[in-house]
């Protein structure tokens, strides 16, 4: 048994429970990834509204539908990723402060009731000043509701890899990230050569500093903490480097090299790639990052 | 009053009593364990030995469990013990996260979090935990912190220097001491944990019980 020893305590657990297993899977990735849609495209509907207020009028009804389908999915793998989902109304009932859970339900469901108040002012009401001022709070709103599962990430103590403010960072950038890819899809070649350029900027930055984020904590990490030295064994030639790798190459590194090719030959369509490309890949790397952390023996 | 555990591990024996007093006391179901025994075999034949250690909840004052709980369901009560409310927890695993003892699963039949309460329905009765009553060598030693006259707070006192604490340095402030351990009995990471069959069990990855 030798072989198997750990050299520096030549320890070795013999008799004891399980292996711990995944208690957050694919349906807590689908929460993030849907929610990275939601929120993000909230935030670049505010800037061209903004920036561009004559072109991208048409821009606002697509928009709130996105963000409303999307937080649905969110809200709905949240729920149902509970073990007792029928007793979701505890959170609002038996609120805990101290909790992100808590936080960030509360605020969804104030970003839901907005996202609502939107939809109403522009296809009932047809009133795009009550949608614009709206959209304002909504985006304030989408501040918190991006953020709030990096509080909960951060909450987890023992979980090194999971930290703030890295976490914080990486969860606007996804959104930034998710809402420029979305909207660059939906918006086809309605869009004016500067709102396109625009756009592939957010994408190819957002896409730049959470590659650096993960490079970052690749790097330097495992120099930190044991913790995070041994989770990041599993994406340094241990089970998940493949998915590791797959994640950073369609999330970061191919949205980054096409939207400079974009950019230099003027090619919406090369944009359009880097977007697909970043959202499945987004998908990829939140999902490696949220298991393998897991996977650490805690006891 | 504060209620706190002290586990002298150069008396455990490692006969697993605890765990089975436990198991029973509290209906654990089977695969899941509010206390555990660890095994961790050190050295290389013939130069060998076997450690045990008894591991449950902490009992933090500044429980991360307490803490992320969007429902309050886990909870102190006066004592100092962190409580769980199984009707009010909605199964958010949030708790299990959080924990950086790994004392927190999913129960497969209430498919709520579960722990151990240091048997605060005992305590109440103003009986000892089971585990306590159990082992046979009085390697777990229960009282009040707060009382300096408490067997467990002399403990303290008379093995100052040998007391330590699962990860001090999460800031949890367990209410929970091991004296006699080391770096192979109280850091999961110092120990290889191989996944497959060995001289008793065949170790696999834990059943998460429900929907997953």
């Amino acid at each position: 048994m030798a072989h198997e020893i750990i050299a520096a305590t030549n320890a070795i657990v013999t008799l004891d429970v399980a292996l711990p297993g995944i208690v957050w899977g694919w349906i807590i990735t689908m929460n993030m990834w849907a929610k990275s849609i939601g929120t993000g495209i909230i935030f670049l509907a505010f800037f061209l509204l903004k920036k561009y207020p004559e072109q991208t009028a048409f821009i606002r009804l697509p928009v709130v539908a996105i963000s409303i389908v999307f937080i649905h999915i969110f809200l709905l793998f949240t729920v149902v990723d509970l073990h007792q989902m029928f007793r979701f109304w505890h959170i609002f009932f038996y609120p805990h402060l101290t909790s992100a859970i808590t936080i960030g339900a509360w605020m969804a469901t104030g970003f839901v009731g907005l996202l609502f108040g939107m939809a109403y002012a522009i296809y009932i009401k047809k009133d795009t000043a009550m949608y614009d001022k709206l959209l304002g709070w909504t985006t304030l709103l989408a501040i918190p509701v991006t953020l709030y599962t990096a509080g909960l990430m951060a909450e987890s103590t023992a979980r090194e890899l999971w930290q703030m403010p890295t976490e914080s960072a990486q969860m606007i950038l996804a959104a930034l990230l998710a809402g420029s890819a979305t909207m660059i899809l939906m918006g086809g070649n309605k869009f004016s050569d500067p709102i396109k350029k625009d756009l592939g900027l957010v994408l190819g930055f957002s896409a730049f500093g959470a590659f650096l984020l993960y490079m970052s904590e690749y790097i330097f990490g495992a120099m930190k903490a044991e913790e995070v030295a041994a989770t990041l064994e599993f994406v340094k030639g241990g089970e998940y480097t493949i998915m590791f790798w797959v994640g950073q190459l369609l999330a970061f590194i191919t949205p980054m090299v096409l939207v400079c090719l974009s950019l230099k030959k003027q090619s919406y369509y090369l944009l359009k790639i880097a977007a697909v490309s970043a959202l499945i890949g987004l998908w990829v790397s939140k999902h490696v990052w949220l298991v393998i952390p897991q996977l650490l023996n805690m006891s | 009053m504060q209620l706190g555990f002290l586990v002298d591990l150069r008396l455990c024996m490692g006969c697993k009593g605890c765990e089975i007093a436990c198991k029973v006391e509290n209906e654990v179901p089977l695969s899941t364990w509010r206390l555990r025994v660890k095994y961790v075999d050190v050295g290389s034949f013939p130069e060998t030995k076997r450690t045990f250690t008894p591991l449950r909840c902490n009992h933090c004052a500044n429980a991360p469990c307490e803490r992320i709980c969007p429902v309050s369901a886990l909870h102190y009560i006066e004592n100092g013990i962190v409580n769980i409310d199984k009707e009010r927890c909605i199964g958010c695993a949030g708790c299990v996260m959080a924990c950086p003892y790994g004392a927190i699963y999913i129960d497969p039949q209430t498919q709520t979090a579960d722990k151990c309460t240091y048997c605060a329905h005992r305590v109440a009765s103003s009986m000892m935990p089971s585990c306590v009553v159990a082992c046979p060598v009085e390697a777990n030693i229960f009282g009040d912190l707060d009382d300096p006259m408490s067997n467990i707070s002399k403990y303290i006192q008379e093995h100052q220097g040998n007391v330590q604490v699962r990860k001090p340095e999460k800031g949890t402030d367990p209410h929970h001491f091991y004296v006699g351990g080391g770096n192979v009995t109280l850091n999961p990471l110092a120990s290889f944990r191989g996944e497959g069959h060995n001289l008793f069990n065949n170790l696999t990855h834990l059943p998460i019980g429900g929907h997953h």
